[in-house]
């Protein structure tokens, strides 16, 4: 019964994407160290070698702050943004009421379904100067309706605040998931030492967790860099590039915008590197130290 | 069993009431807003229910040729790229979850290692470019036709078959695509219904691939035009404002609120129906990671 000659067939179409969209691209790298025409096409362009990494690496003043900016919103979104579903999840785990806590899921859920473009919309309507809700608010208190989507040192708090928002709901289900099959024992052990239910929160919930936790912070810090295109792209515009724009956002107006092609794809490729080295590395050390990981 | 409510459950009720008005209050003030008359909206009176009640913005929204462009195109993408994903994802992960597949192991990690490393954005592009698809409807379809966790929550769902099954089908005379089209799927219609969705939603939503794949305004989905006329629109009068202060601009909020709200209402329909469904869909891929 060896014979998989219909499986394959019926594996065909996933192949012919996978080697056409995921490999595709990754052999589509080699533009990086070639001087890409458009006529001749990936094949027949000359090669340059690390010529454009070298540019881009040495050369751009804007290196540095393409650098600063995505590697601080990956920071800042994994510092506030990571904690805040475990949080949740614990204390969504603590209600007593079952249905509360179906309508708490279920309301902060929504963000999460709702699309980038819809989210930066609401953010752009809701920050304006001119009658936007923030501003609106601000007024209460007597002060000045501040210009948010013009001053750079606003941006990351936009971007992370709005970022927890629209995901700490959805997140809180892998945990809760995890927490229904901590050992009631232990609760029961807990308790009879005298824990009341904050101690039991920290001490038996949250342990019990930790190896979930553990695995989905390497997958997080494996992430950092791949701060996503989409919300920056949406949310920025050339005030705010100082502390916005980021290796995506630039790869974008460098490659499609200007045609820069070979450039463009040396960017990219540069963040990718450094993201794939940064999953390996986490994941070795989560290995060593907790021996918990991902493989 | 009752123990008495101590000040963690007030606290916890409270802050979960917190969560729960931060979470719908937007939405709540942008269907007021969009529901309310323009000098109402203006003077700043609108806040929790509408006032000086109307449809009217709705139905400029809907007179809009721009918006009714985009929503025959986004739902043109999300109905065809929906059917096209579940096929092509679906009977791969059949032929991946049958131990007799050949070169499981291989294709399997070759499968996986796409999450952790890409060619990214313009590599895609280019492959889009070289494929003549750049520019069509399919660029919208297929480069994202097959999502690697929903192969991965299929081929879970389809290794829990029992074997049993498709040894009954075999002595009927089915060969793989007959378990296939006859067994397998009739059984699975929860993970077709989660997955659907995912990927319905997924399309919906995309604005990634439109800013890269298309320039013809005809093709634009909704994501587009709405970024066209909320995002870009206000940005660009604020910067106006900015640089000429005083300058005297009419800002109709009320209706970029219902403009949003139309291109969110599909979603919001359906959401009572997605969410059940996506938490299955969640938990099924997390099994077996």
């Amino acid at each position: 019964m060896n014979d998989s000659k219909y499986l394959l067939l019926l594996f065909l179409p996933t192949a012919l994407y996978y080697l056409i969209f995921e490999y595709g691209p990754m052999f589509g790298i080699v533009v990086a160290f070639k001087d890409y025409n458009t006529f001749a096409g990936v094949w027949a362009s000359d090669w340059v070698g690390l010529k454009y990494f070298r540019i881009f690496l040495f050369e751009n003043p804007d290196f540095l702050k393409l650098l600063r900016n995505t590697f601080l919103i990956g920071v800042y979104s994994l510092v506030w943004g990571f904690p805040a579903p475990i949080v949740l999840a614990l204390f969504l785990n603590e209600l007593r009421s079952n249905i509360f806590k179906r309508v708490v899921q279920t309301v902060s859920y929504l963000p999460h379904f709702i699309s980038n473009v819809i989210i930066v919309s609401m953010i752009v309507m809701f920050l304006s100067p001119d009658g936007g809700l923030i501003n609106k608010l601000i007024g209460l208190f007597g002060e000045e309706p501040i210009y948010f989507l013009s001053k750079s040192e606003m941006f990351r708090t936009i971007f992370v605040s709005s970022g927890i928002w629209q995901g700490v709901g959805w997140g809180t289900i892998i945990y809760l998931a995890a927490l229904t099959s901590v050992d009631p024992h232990l609760y029961e052990a807990a308790e009879l030492d005298g824990a009341g239910r904050w101690k039991k929160m920290i001490h038996v919930s949250l342990p019990g967790i930790v190896p979930i936790i553990i695995i989905l912070l390497i997958l997080n810090i494996g992430g950092l860099l791949g701060t996503g295109f989409e919300k920056v792209f949406l949310l920025y515009n050339p005030m705010l590039y100082e502390t916005a724009d980021i290796f995506s956002t630039y790869t974008y107006r460098v490659g499609l915008l200007q045609g820069n092609f070979s450039y463009a794809t040396a960017i990219g490729v540069f963040n990718g590197v450094v993201g794939f080295v940064l999953i390996v590395l986490t994941n070795y050390i989560a290995r060593k130290t907790r021996e918990t990981s991902l493989w | 069993m009752r123990t008495k409510v101590g000040v963690f459950d007030v606290v916890n009720v409270m802050i979960m009431i917190g969560l729960i008005v931060v979470t719908l209050y937007p939405f709540w003030y942008m269907i007021s807003v969009s529901l309310s008359d323009e000098l109402a909206v203006m003077q700043g009176k609108v806040s929790l229910w509408p006032v000086d009640f109307t449809f009217g913005w709705y139905e400029q929204v809907f007179n809009d040729p721009r918006i009714t462009i985009g929503y025959r195109n986004t739902i043109f993408y999300t109905t065809l790229g929906t059917a096209i994903a579940l096929m092509v994802t679906s009977m791969g992960a059949f032929a991946l979850s049958q131990k007799r597949m050949l070169f499981r192991k291989w294709i399997m990690l070759a499968i996986v290692f796409t999450i952790l490393f890409g060619g990214g954005m313009i590599p895609s592009f280019l492959v889009v470019k070289e494929l003549g698809i750049l520019n069509t409807p399919w660029a919208m379809m297929l480069p994202g036709a097959v999502g690697t966790f929903n192969l991965l929550v299929f081929r879970t769902f389809f290794e829990e078959l029992p074997e049993e099954l498709f040894d009954a089908g075999r002595i009927d005379g089915l060969k793989d695509i007959g378990l296939f089209l006859r067994i397998v799927v009739p059984l699975s219609k929860p993970v077709y219904a989660a997955i659907g969705l995912f990927s319905a939603v997924g399309i919906w939503n995309n604005f990634y691939s439109a800013i890269l794949y298309l320039r013809n305004p005809d093709l634009f989905p909704l994501t587009m035009i709405l970024r066209d006329l909320i995002i870009k629109g206000t940005l660009d009068a604020e910067m106006a404002t900015q640089a000429t202060v005083g300058g005297d601009l009419v800002t109709t909020d009320a209706l970029k609120f219902a403009t949003i709200m139309v291109t969110m209402l599909p979603i919001l329909l359906l959401y009572p129906f997605l969410q059940k469904y996506f938490v299955k869909g969640v938990m099924l891929g997390s099994i077996k990671g």
